[in-house]
């Protein structure tokens, strides 16, 4: 079985010494102020603060800033092919990098879906020229998402495909999901899954509760979720097969993952910036641009439990489900409005801001999420310890900015945090060794 | 007030500021010559999305009775057929300065994004199934006059709330006015978690005779292929309201247009306790205040006292 395969754009290897950071890394065990020397692209040291000799290296002042291993994100929609006017490899790599990211996985619903080697393989090319940051590419469980044949797993994952997903649909025949799951034995790559149950979701366009009744909206019941968890943990269950379910939003599908988590399953799962900071509330506003997006904002006992779920291990990682889209398609009545919110720039400031400054998460624990989206895809965690290859976020905590202010990395304005004060910003980002983000307002200036 | 857009953006105060003006209309109705020149030169544009009969021609006429320019845009045959988004329309509309837009659209919010959008004052006409304002205020109207006060009536909703934007609105209006609500009808055409928005939820009819007014809602033929009910015949049997279910003293209401022999039978539609025509009538005198309190109040006199129902005498204008 090949390894997955990551692909960007190759750059100058960085040498550069941040001065005087306060380094942390829970999964290396790494808390503390330190001098972290990269050479070469790699973290060389991290010494103690003042004792790194300069060397000749650019010397960045990083007292008071945070280095942070960098985050990766398994869910970017890159909307390429075919999408362009919402995002392409370079504005939507980018844009993870302004967020602090080394690495992201973009799904496979573009136009056409990614359903053939030739489209990976014309992809992974795109993103040798284009990526800022390593960016992987999932390929189709069905051709064409139709749910109704599979692709050529194994040609497909031999041609660089990171894994399987028909995201933004749910696998309706779990004779099909099961086909898949054994087939996987045979190719390897995760398969994740967005969970819904099209019979239950109807044509609802949010969660369904007392606001979508004074709304008069159509509502996607909880059970619409957790359901099909249930369903698809047993099948990976009794297949013996390897599942990520995407984006969680409800308090029962917490609980899913969990039982099926404790039965032994092969699962993991993710939750999004936007699922742990909103509720439904939201959606009184009736702005879609902000507040429009599957699976939808569900209530504050929801809420609370996918924080609960990301402090308990439940849930595995944070994505953002990054779903860039043109003003024109969120310009229009909530039910028309296009399903989706951007949040790779935003990701972190707005988990610590609702998060981790309340109290509600530690900060070691937010950032240990932020990286765990490469495991459940077999993609090595970044890390900080001496040795590793440089893939930081250098983040200031104390910052406070208004989301949006400046523009966005990213093609699309649909932030769901656009306009918010927020506190905490990535100044920096180092991704495979590469300076791959630098806030342009971030002093470049060589410490005295 | 710079637009209508849902009857949850109004106080009780502002209600009934509305309410008192439409008395004053009404008193308009009974001249001769019904037409006053307040809204003179001014434009009002009325943009249906979908069909309507009785909201599109009382708005028509009120903004006609109070000597305003008229354009109404059906989207059918409009620009709208070929393709022209809600923005763009509303823009093309817009370079003709109008005062105010009555706009029906099949999609929540949709008045809301084009009093974003214009400068014009925006009246929601029924958007989606979330709410239908001036439809609750002329319920309300009818009932005020009825009774003087909703304080403390008991008010039954009955039949398919969950696809019904007049239920919403006449929900909160009815409660803004101090009645008690019951809404009754099939569990599935009944929105999970409606009873949050401080109404009792029912699915039997046994005790609709506590009620003072019963506010019947359509059922469309089509939600029994959806399986929201198993067929029409066992809707009709478990909620028609007939002349069995209607005691004498009780008021029927229904928002128009009837499906007879479904939601209500013949006998009580025709019945002396029926409001229906009246709320038709209520229609054209309170969309009349509607403009009229967002485009001349405040002009040229201070609105009448809130609250102050029957006696207040503010001047309309001459005949035209």
């Amino acid at each position: 079985m090949s390894p997955t395969q990551l692909e960007m754009r190759s750059g100058e290897s960085a040498d550069l010494i941040l001065r005087g950071a306060t380094v942390l890394d829970p999964v290396a065990g790494i808390d503390g102020e330190h001098d972290v020397v990269i050479r070469d692209g790699k973290i060389a040291e991290l010494a103690t603060p003042g004792a790194a000799p300069d060397d000749g290296l650019e010397t960045i002042d990083a007292s008071g800033l945070h280095a942070f291993p960098a985050f990766f994100d398994p869910h970017v929609h890159l909307r390429t092919p075919g999408q362009e006017h919402k995002e392409d490899i370079a504005t939507g790599s980018r844009s993870a990098a302004a967020g602090g990211y080394c690495g992201v996985l973009a799904m496979a619903n573009t136009e056409p879906p990614v359903s053939t080697p030739a489209d990976v393989e014309a992809l992974c090319a795109d993103a040798r020229n284009a990526a800022s940051v390593r960016v992987g590419f999932l390929a189709t469980v069905t051709r064409g998402m139709a749910g109704e044949e599979l692709t050529e797993m194994a040609s497909l994952r031999d041609a660089g495909a990171a894994g399987f997903s028909d995201d933004g649909l749910p696998i309706r025949s779990a004779r099909m999901l099961r086909r898949a799951l054994q087939y996987q034995r045979l190719c390897g790559g995760t398969i994740a899954l967005h969970e819904e149950d099209p019979e239950l979701s109807g044509a609802g366009v949010m969660h369904e509760g007392p606001v979508s009744a004074l709304l008069g909206l159509e509502g996607i019941p909880s059970i619409s979720e957790s359901t099909m968890i249930a369903r698809d943990a047993a099948l990976a269950g009794y297949e013996g097969g390897r599942i990520h379910v995407q984006h969680l939003s409800a308090a029962e599908s917490v609980e899913a993952v969990r039982a099926a988590k404790a039965a032994g399953v092969q699962i993991s799962c993710e939750a999004s910036p936007h699922h742990l900071c909103l509720t439904d509330e939201e959606v009184r506003s009736l702005d879609p641009r902000r507040f429009k997006m599957n699976p939808p904002l569900r209530t504050e006992a929801d809420r609370q439990a996918l924080i609960e779920g990301l402090r308990d291990g439940t849930i595995d990682c944070v994505a953002t489900d990054h779903a860039p889209h043109a003003a024109e398609e969120k310009e229009v009545p909530f039910e028309q409005a296009a399903m989706g919110v951007t949040g790779l720039e935003t990701a972190f400031a707005s988990l610590y801001t609702e998060l981790v400054v309340p109290g509600a998460l530690d900060l070691s624990l937010l950032i240990e999420r932020m990286a765990g989206g490469a495991e459940p895809f077999e993609i090595e965690r970044s890390s900080l310890a001496p040795g590793s290859e440089a893939n930081i976020a250098l983040c200031d905590l104390s910052v406070e900015w208004t989301v949006g202010e400046d523009g966005y990395e990213s093609r699309s304005l649909n932030s769901w945090c656009a306009g918010q004060k927020l506190t905490g910003r990535v100044q920096m980002t180092l991704a495979a060794g590469q300076i791959a983000y630098r806030l342009r307002s971030f002093s470049i200036g060589v410490a005295a | 007030m710079k637009h209508l857009l849902s009857i949850e953006q109004l106080s009780k105060a502002e209600i009934e500021a509305i309410l008192d003006r439409a008395e004053s209309f009404a008193e308009v109705g009974r001249r001769d010559i019904k037409k006053v020149p307040t809204l003179r030169g001014r434009t009002v544009v009325t943009l249906f999305y979908e069909s309507s009969t009785r909201t599109s021609s009382s708005f028509e006429l009120a903004a006609k009775r109070l000597s305003a320019d008229l354009v109404s845009v059906k989207a059918a045959g409009s620009s709208v057929d070929k393709g022209e988004s809600l923005k763009d329309t509303v823009a093309t509309l817009s370079a003709y300065e109008p005062a105010a837009i009555v706009l029906r659209h099949p999609h929540a919010g949709a008045a809301q994004l084009v009093a974003e959008w214009a400068d014009a004052a925006v009246i929601n006409a029924g958007d989606g199934k979330h709410e239908h304002p001036s439809q609750a205020l002329l319920d309300v109207y009818t009932l005020r006059r009825r009774f003087g006060s909703l304080e403390g009536k008991r008010i039954w909703i009955v039949g398919d709330v969950l696809h019904s934007r007049v239920a919403r609105s006449n929900l909160i209006a009815f409660k803004a006015m101090g009645a008690e609500l019951t809404v009754c009808g099939p569990p599935a055409l009944i929105p999970r978690g409606l009873e949050q928005l401080g109404c009792e939820v029912t699915h039997s009819l046994d005790r609709v005779g506590e009620a003072d007014v019963v506010y019947a809602l359509r059922l469309q033929r089509e939600r029994m292929q959806e399986s929201f009910v198993p067929s029409i015949r066992e809707y009709a049997a478990h909620f028609q309201i007939d002349s069995r279910r209607l005691g004498a003293r009780q008021l029927l209401m229904h928002p128009g247009p009837v499906n007879r022999g479904i939601e209500l039978s013949g006998e009580v539609i025709d019945s002396p306790q029926s409001l229906i025509a009246e709320q038709v009538a209520s229609g054209l005198v309170v969309r009349m205040a509607i403009l009229y309190e967002l485009l001349a109040a405040g002009e040229t006199e201070p609105a009448p006292a809130a609250g102050n129902g029957a006696t207040h005498a503010t001047p309309i204008g001459q005949p035209a």
